[in-house]
């Protein structure tokens, strides 16, 4: 019996290595005239093995165990080749002597923000050597580079600067930050300027209707921030700043390795704006006495084994600003009509939690799950106008990837939720407001691989105080080849806006408020809803040895329901729902070269076109150029860093003031942005740069800043810098 | 006659084992001859359009090609031979001379037995 058992492995084990059969070849030292004789040919981890002859010529059975090869000669490099079965092999071994040449390394520097060929949406990936070109210091400060972004003035005493994407402003744009949407509710005013422009790895911006995954309530776009990872960030980092208007800036960034499986980062950031600056003479500070303490920490779990990733993040933030006349003394001038002061103190305290999971078998199918919850407290009052709000927002996002037939054709599908508890305290009356949803997606993207890609979203949720709707996005990309791309998107967003939170510059200014019914729920105020359309087309092309990207961008955003904010009456700011047309227009033309293989410039015209119907007739949205152009120059190099921009913002619409109460047209106005840097070692780099080097300035941003508690007075009419010429130095170390 | 009925009684099941059920996830990682990225996309497209492949993933250093098919729909020996047609060699088929000719100058790969020509990327 035992014998029987013993031929049939003997006979099953011999069909094997015949299976397997012979291998042979030929084996060459440098090139194929010098056939090596006596090269060492031998299985990986075995005693098998043989040697070539005089004519380099060796065969060899194959063997089951392995599959590599090794081949090897005195002088020359030792190869190892994965043999599959039966074949002929011809090998060319280099000698060592040449090992510092038969490797060319042939490479590129990738552009710091590129348009993408290839995604269906229209992305523009930005990293962080573009991030550097604003050394200056927050995520709200990052875009003044890229042409797909408008950076405008919100307000002439907190020094807030807004961002804008196709003519429409920061709230119908979604903010996410790895995913997961920030900068919204409480956090919309100031939020950009909570995350520090160091921790960010990479932004990536989306023009148009966006995916589905993230949420509803994107409408013209989205911006996500993937921060740095603890497992690929600096072991050590250190920036320090200071601007010569006594802006001083620390980030310090640490992490720790407990495992291959588990690191951990901590990411910690102060900024201080000690001096009190009036620079136009008005007896108001031109930006805020401020101070920010901010710090994250992130822990990282990797088991690519297992096919599992995590992040778990902890934040906790402190920002208090003091601001308004020069010589406001909150102890002395608090609660009186003397001097006009105010403060704002922020504290939030965030965590999120995200899990992933790839099936290691699969490999394209994952889940992933995120959770995040934030607590955000502000505390504050304008003059006599005393303002508070906390906002308490849990989110959870639970998300599949897989394919339908093949990896051509690919899904999404999900489910969300969302809770946002607004509590506010505006000039003393007490409003609490609940939003919550709950929602599944679906997102189906099919890749012909080659010239056509699709990807179409649909999502249905439940809110309470929207009801029941579904949310439609597409996005179609052709190629008609590789240097020329056209793309197609539209879809539709839904959000309830938070009206006192997104327009608190209504509060640095004396104007009373209306709104439809202060005692109705959301004081009668109807949740916005708009559609979005886009064409957009991008072509390479070489002009000698000049690479040239053009492309052209068309979008218009349709609103159906819109919250309007009316600045139009003197006094007064109004909130109340759209009745007519509210739309905005905006064509992008741009042009990216890369002259003498070594500065890459960017030039781009933009043209807006918004309007709505006010309670006073169709007018264009104030406070917002037509025209705007864009000039971008750079140089990278091992030792320097160079960087300027140019930006020219056209004729603005002023709505009605005290000296002109028909209102009036801004001058237009050109702006000059420049940074030099340079690097005595690789990990050392020291900058200088200016903001505005061209020290333009609003003549008055503040009306009526004499009769600070007047109903006249207004700091939301500001249209151009309210201080000059800012210089700064810094410098960044990494380990 | 007994003892050779013993024999064919082990084998059976060995062999059986050894032949496997074809599965809707069946797996394999073959051998594709290439050199870049215009390769990987060729491969990576001519297996994903056999009907029942679902993922295809090229290794440009190593040349294996990780296959994930439906095995109740396709087999390898289809999927190499889509490869070979589109100018690729495989283990077990290779492309016809005039479509490896068409082939863009740098995916013209060191076919087997064949001696390098000059300018031609090798690999090891």
């Amino acid at each position: 019996m035992i014998m029987y058992k013993y031929i049939c492995i003997i006979f099953f084990s011999f069909g094997f290595v015949n299976a397997q059969g012979l291998v042979s070849g030929t084996v060459y030292g440098d090139n194929p005239d010098n056939p090596l004789p006596g090269a060492s040919v031998y299985w990986f981890d075995s005693q098998i093995g043989t040697v070539s002859d005089i004519d380099g010529y060796f065969s060899i059975q194959k063997l089951a165990s392995t599959d590599k090869l090794i081949i090897s000669y005195v002088g020359y490099k030792t190869d190892t080749l994965t043999v599959r079965g039966a074949q002929r092999i011809t090998h060319v071994l280099q000698s060592k002597e040449n090992e510092d040449l038969d490797e060319v390394v042939v490479s590129q520097r990738k552009k710091s923000s590129q348009l993408s060929f290839l995604s269906t949406q229209n992305i523009m990936n930005v990293s962080s050597d573009e991030l550097l070109k604003a050394a200056c210091c927050n995520l709200s400060e990052s875009f003044e580079t890229n042409p797909a972004i408008d950076v405008n003035f919100d307000n002439a005493i907190t020094g807030v600067k807004q961002v804008q994407m196709m003519g429409l402003p920061s709230p119908y744009l979604l903010f996410t930050e790895e995913n997961i949407p920030f900068v919204r509710g409480a956090s919309q005013v100031y939020g950009l300027s909570f995350t520090p422009g160091t921790w960010v790895e990479s932004l990536q911006i989306t023009k148009g209707a966006g995916s589905v995954i993230n949420g509803y309530e994107s409408m013209t776009g989205q911006i996500n921030a993937e921060l740095k990872k603890p497992m690929t960030s600096e072991r050590l980092f250190l920036n320090l700043f200071r601007s010569f208007e006594g802006r001083n800036e620390l980030n310090f960034h640490t992490k720790g390795s407990f495992s291959e499986k588990l690191t951990t980062s901590l990411f910690a950031h102060y900024n201080e704006i000690v001096e009190r600056n009036d620079s136009n003479a008005d007896g108001f500070m031109d930006m805020p006495q401020s101070q920010q303490i901010n710090v994250l920490s992130r822990i990282q779990y990797v088991d690519l084994q297992k096919g599992w990733v995590s992040f778990f993040n902890l934040r906790f933030l402190h920002d208090d600003k003091l601001l308004g006349q020069v010589d406001f003394d909150p102890k002395a001038h608090k609660n009186t009509s003397s001097v006009w002061g105010s403060e704002i103190n922020t504290k939030r305290y965030e965590s999120t939690l995200k899990i992933g999971y790839v099936f290691p078998q699969l490999p394209y199918q994952s889940f992933g799950a995120q959770f995040a919850y934030s607590d955000h407290d502000q505390q504050s009052y304008f003059g006599l106008r005393p303002y508070d709000i906390r906002h308490k927002s849990s989110y959870a996002n639970l998300l599949f990837n897989s394919i339908l037939s093949n990896t051509s054709q690919k899904f999404k599908v999900g489910l969300q939720f969302a809770s946002d508890q607004y509590s506010e305290t505006v000039e003393g009356t007490q409003l609490n407001h609940k939003d919550q949803s709950i929602g599944t997606f679906f997102e189906y993207s099919y890749d012909s691989l080659e010239k056509f890609n699709m990807v179409l979203g649909l999502r249905f949720d439940y809110h309470n105080n929207i009801g029941a709707f579904v949310t439609p996005r597409a996005h179609i990309r052709y190629a008609f080849s590789d240097a020329s791309t056209v793309r197609f998107s539209m879809g539709s967003g839904r959000r309830v806006a938070a009206v006192f939170a997104e327009n608190q510059k209504l509060f640095t200014s004396g104007r009373s408020i209306n709104v439809p019914n202060l005692q109705h729920h959301h004081f009668g105020l109807l949740p916005e809803r708009a559609w979005n359309y886009g064409v957009s087309y991008l072509r390479s092309l070489q002009i000698d040895t000049v690479p040239i990207n053009l492309n052209i961008d068309l979008f218009r955003t349709e609103f159906v329901n819109q919250v309007v904010v009316d600045w139009e009456t003197l006094g007064q700011v109004s909130f109340y729902n759209l009745s007519g047309n509210s739309f905005a227009n905006s064509v992008q033309l741009g042009m990216d070269a890369r002259l003498f293989r070594l500065i890459d410039t960017r030039l781009a015209y933009k043209y807006y076109d918004v309007q709505t119907d006010y309670k006073t007739g169709r007018m264009q949205k104030p406070l917002q150029p037509k025209h705007r152009y864009f000039f971008n120059a750079g140089y990278v190099g091992d030792k320097w860093r160079m960087d300027a921009t140019y930006q020219f913002t056209g004729k603005q619409r002023i709505p009605s003031t005290l000296l002109d109460p028909n209102g009036f047209e801004s001058d237009p106005f050109g702006l000059i942005n420049t940074q030099l840097t340079y690097l005595p070692k690789p990990n050392l780099e020291l900058y200088i740069g200016a903001e505005n080097l061209n020290d333009f300035r609003q003549d008055n941003p503040i009306q009526s800043f004499d009769q600070p508690f007047s109903s006249f007075f207004d700091s939301s009419l500001v249209y151009a810098p309210v201080y000059g010429q800012m210089m700064y130095i810094g410098m960044r170390y990494s380990l | 006659m007994k003892s050779l009925f013993y024999v064919i009684l082990f084998c059976f099941p060995v062999l059986t084992f050894a032949q496997k059920e074809p599965t809707k996830t069946d797996k394999a990682l073959i051998e594709v001859l290439g050199n870049c990225k215009m390769c990987k996309s060729r491969i990576e497209k001519a297996a994903i359009g056999v009907k029942g492949v679902k993922y295809a993933s090229w290794d440009i250093q190593s040349g294996q090609l990780q296959l994930i098919y439906n095995g109740l729909k396709t087999n390898v020996d289809s999927i190499e031979k889509q490869i070979a047609a589109v100018g690729h060699d495989t283990e077990h088929h290779a492309a016809i001379e005039k479509v490896y000719d068409q082939l863009p100058a740098c995916c013209q790969y060191v076919r087997e037995g064949q001696d390098p020509k000059p300018g031609q990327i090798m690999k090891h």
